[in-house]
């Protein structure tokens, strides 16, 4: 194994491992305000300062890590689980059936989902606990985010189909269920690895923008998309500059990703 | 040697005008409109913009100064309300001509006058003019005066000429032909409004010279907040209306000589609970929300000063009712803010059925007390305010849910569903008279946002309000109209329908190279006195 995969693995490991025990760790509740210190410094009380209403930075940035480095990946896999079903059948089928799959591709990517996001907060109850709030916001991300995957799958699947070795099984009268299971998917894991690496710093980053639309985390519950909205106000960012940490982390998050694609995986 | 004398005497000119004081003439004013202009008709005006454009370019027969909150003469010399406050005469200033020289008249306020109760235009600014059924009859008399009848009584009539521009009868122009300081000279939609100065503006500065001292006023269009204050930074506008702290306090740090707080606006923000029998909310919720001792004792249980504090970095002050203490006149000052009180308001929901068992608040059915608080999503600082709150209420063993929506979804909701708890919004008051506030305190109006349209008042204390406010709005004496809204200010602080939390302070930039400022806390902070205002030529430059 690389030496950098190893130390992407180390670090997502001990990221996830940290986070998941942010109640042992964290040295405060996430939600508790203390009001005599808001937008402090770090000190020994307060490892990473306190945000503007004066909770600790550094708990939320754990708790926060819990949201994001679980549902941000669930929703990755969902969206690759769907892109992988959808456009194997459309590369593997051709004909009519591909035509109407990559169309509904096309249609998915073509409709302001923006703005559906929106609707579909307007119509949920307003006494959802915040957990459930931010979960249906990843379920939703990973049900809308799997067209543009989709493509990049059946592309892969398309190339794979025209090639000498898919053509000899099939000459050997290799069943299509058994082509499809043992000659082309394992083929296409580099492309789904791939995509759901890409996907996980993507929905991040979309549910921190969908907070600032009020479909994302509720208030008081922490994600480092939320915490990452502190970063608005970028003038104090010289003097503060550990405000910067949720984005510090979540590039750690995605260079750990990378760090994991083999060079085949990169190319896919 | 001639031209050496005329260059000295040029020098010592210039001199003379700054060791004195004078104004420059010359100069583009710029700031920023944050939306676009809907129209230039100063009667169809109903929207900020367009009231901004109609401030610059209009000329009124009186003017409101923002800074006293007392009428001054302007294209009337003087004027009169009858004792029955259904008619006023004003006499006409002599000599005054419209910018494209077509002289000002009774004509043309009789015309004006016409033109803003006409029906068929949906005036919003001649609704307040509109006191009951009949005509609005005009007539212009002898030594340049003109006397304006309307039907019925209307309290505070002088003050509502401050709104009204008056527009020529004759001019080809039409509404183009403007009495005020400017006139609208380019109008690229989208990006920008230019405005030249208006040559036959009628005032003049104490040395006589014909105002106004800047050239020309532009206005960019500009939504983005951010943009806004990054082009004030690098000296590409001049003015910022309306800052919130967050700005302000950055301001601060780079430029204080830029920065001016006025003290605290008439804007306010509240949170109400829904009481409308119709809503979908469960009824033991209806219940607690309709009970007065529960809202007090939420409003108790709100630390007001930490809001203050935290939220708005102490560009605040608590609020004790709808009116604030930047209306000189109206606000009640017998009234106190709401103290931070946890055991006075756990001692009201006792007294109401209410118990704490192991830390949660539970009514006499044993409902455990959780109710949610919506408000618009993007505003940031009633987003915290909230979590503020939320955070606040767990002091009582109440269980607050923010809920942050889109402002449409928003207004369905406390509008035509009326499917939440509770809202928490902003009140943005830019009339001092409490007749702008009829359309919230009547129990029948649709603005009447706890529990809009009563057929008929559900309260005896809602019926109070309504027979206090009817009865100001047809009083002539101020000090009886005063009498009586201070009633209804006590009554609203006592029931609290709607639980004042704070009145922003008023808060803008302005740019050190503008002379004639003074920033107040009425609309247009800024540039009320645009037609005095100049620019530091030399430093503009630099």
């Amino acid at each position: 194994m690389r030496v950098d995969r190893k130390i992407a693995w180390f670090v997502l490991l001990g990221l996830v491992t940290v986070c998941m025990c942010a109640q042992l760790l964290a040295p405060a509740n996430y939600a508790k305000q203390f009001r005599e210190a808001p937008n402090a410094s770090p000190s020994k009380h307060f490892l990473l300062g306190t945000d503007d209403l004066g909770r600790d930075r550094f708990s939320r940035l754990l708790y926060g890590g819990r949201v994001s480095l679980l549902l941000a990946p669930a929703a990755a896999l969902l969206s690759t689980c769907l892109a992988a079903g959808l456009g194997t059948i459309a590369g593997y089928a051709g004909g009519m059936l591909a035509r109407i799959i990559m169309g509904t591709v096309d249609l998915f990517l073509s409709l302001p989902w923006f703005f559906l996001l929106i609707t579909v907060r307007a119509t949920l109850p307003l006494d959802v606990s915040p957990m459930t709030s931010v979960t249906v916001t990843f379920a939703l991300l990973g049900f809308l985010g799997w067209a543009a995957s989709a493509r990049v799958v059946y592309a892969g699947v398309r190339a794979l189909r025209t090639s000498d070795f898919i053509t000899t099984a099939r000459a050997c009268g290799c069943l299509r269920w058994r082509t499809l299971a043992v000659h082309i998917m394992p083929n296409l894991k580099p492309i789904l690895w791939a995509q759901f690496l890409v996907s996980i710093p993507a929905f991040i980053l979309a549910e921190a923008n969908l907070t600032m639309l009020g479909l994302g985390v509720a208030e008081p519950l922490p994600s480092w998309g939320s915490l990452l909205r502190e970063l608005e106000n970028y003038d104090n960012l010289s003097s503060q500059p550990w405000r910067l940490a949720p984005l510090v982390l979540l590039m750690l998050v995605v260079w750990g990703f990378q760090a994991l694609l083999s060079h085949d995986e990169v190319m896919a | 040697m001639r031209t050496h004398l005329r260059s000295s005497t040029v020098l010592i000119f210039c001199l003379m005008c700054s060791f004195s004081g004078f104004a420059q003439f010359g100069g583009e004013l710029r700031f920023c409109l944050h939306a676009e202009p809907k129209t230039f008709n100063p009667i169809l005006v109903d929207d900020d913009a367009s009231d901004t454009v109609r401030f610059l370019t209009g000329g009124v027969l009186v003017r409101l100064n923002r800074s006293t909150q007392e009428l001054e003469p302007n294209l009337a010399t003087a004027w009169k309300v009858s004792s029955d406050g259904r008619a006023i005469t004003f006499t006409l200033r002599e000599g005054v001509s419209f910018s494209d020289g077509t002289s000002f008249g009774a004509d043309d306020v009789a015309f004006t006058m016409k033109q803003l109760m006409d029906p068929a235009l949906h005036s919003s600014t001649g609704d307040s003019f509109r006191s009951g059924n009949g005509e609005v009859v005009t007539k212009v008399l002898p030594n340049n005066k003109v006397s304006i009848t309307f039907p019925a009584p209307i309290a505070g009539l002088d003050k509502l000429f401050d709104q009204v521009a008056i527009m020529s009868a004759h001019s080809p122009l039409k509404e183009k032909a403007v009495l005020g300081p400017f006139m609208v000279a380019e109008y690229v939609p989208g990006s920008h409004l230019i405005l030249k100065r208006n040559l036959n503006y009628w005032k003049t500065d104490a040395s006589g010279r014909r105002l106004p001292y800047l050239d020309s006023v532009r206005l960019d269009i500009q939504q983005n907040r951010d943009l806004e204050m990054m082009r004030f930074r690098r000296g590409e506008i001049h003015l910022v209306n309306a800052l919130d702290s967050e700005y302000f306090d950055r301001l601060v740090s780079q430029s204080p000589q830029s920065a001016h707080d006025a003290g605290p606006s008439m804007d306010s923000e509240e949170m109400w609970f829904n009481q409308v029998a119709a809503s979908p909310i469960p009824s033991f919720k209806r219940e607690w929300f309709k009970s007065t001792n529960f809202r007090r004792a939420i409003s108790s249980a709100i630390n007001r000063q930490d809001l203050v504090r935290i939220v708005f970095n102490n560009h605040a002050t608590a609020a004790a009712g709808p009116v604030s203490p930047a209306n000189q006149f109206w606000f009640n000052t017998k009234l106190q803010p709401h103290p931070f009180d946890r055991a006075a308001a756990l001692k009201l929901l006792s007294s109401e059925g209410f118990r704490l068992d192991s830390g949660v608040l539970r009514d006499h059915l044993g409902h455990p007390v959780e109710f949610s608080i919506i408000t618009n999503s993007g505003n940031k600082t009633r987003e915290r305010m909230a979590t503020m709150i939320q955070q606040d209420m767990e002091g009582i063993g109440v269980k607050v849910s923010v809920v942050t929506l889109d402002f449409p979804a928003l207004i369905e909701r406390i509008t035509r569903t009326f499917d939440y708890d509770a809202c928490l919004l902003g009140l943005v008051n830019t009339d001092l008279d409490p007749n702008s506030q009829m359309n919230i305190w009547l129990s029948s109006s649709e603005n009447h946002q706890w529990n809009p349209q009563e057929k008929s008042p559900e309260t005896p204390w809602e019926a109070e309000i309504d027979k206090l406010m009817r009865s100001q709005a047809s009083t002539m004496d101020p000090n009886k109209r005063k009498q009586s809204f201070d009633k209804v200010q006590e009554i609203v602080w006592e029931n609290e329908p709607f639980i004042y939390l704070i009145h922003k302070n008023a808060l803008s930039a302005v740019s050190p190279t503008l002379a004639g400022v003074t920033p107040v806390v009425l609309s247009p902070q800024t540039f009320w006195q645009a037609d005095t205002m100049s620019l530091r030529l030399e430093r503009a430059a630099k």
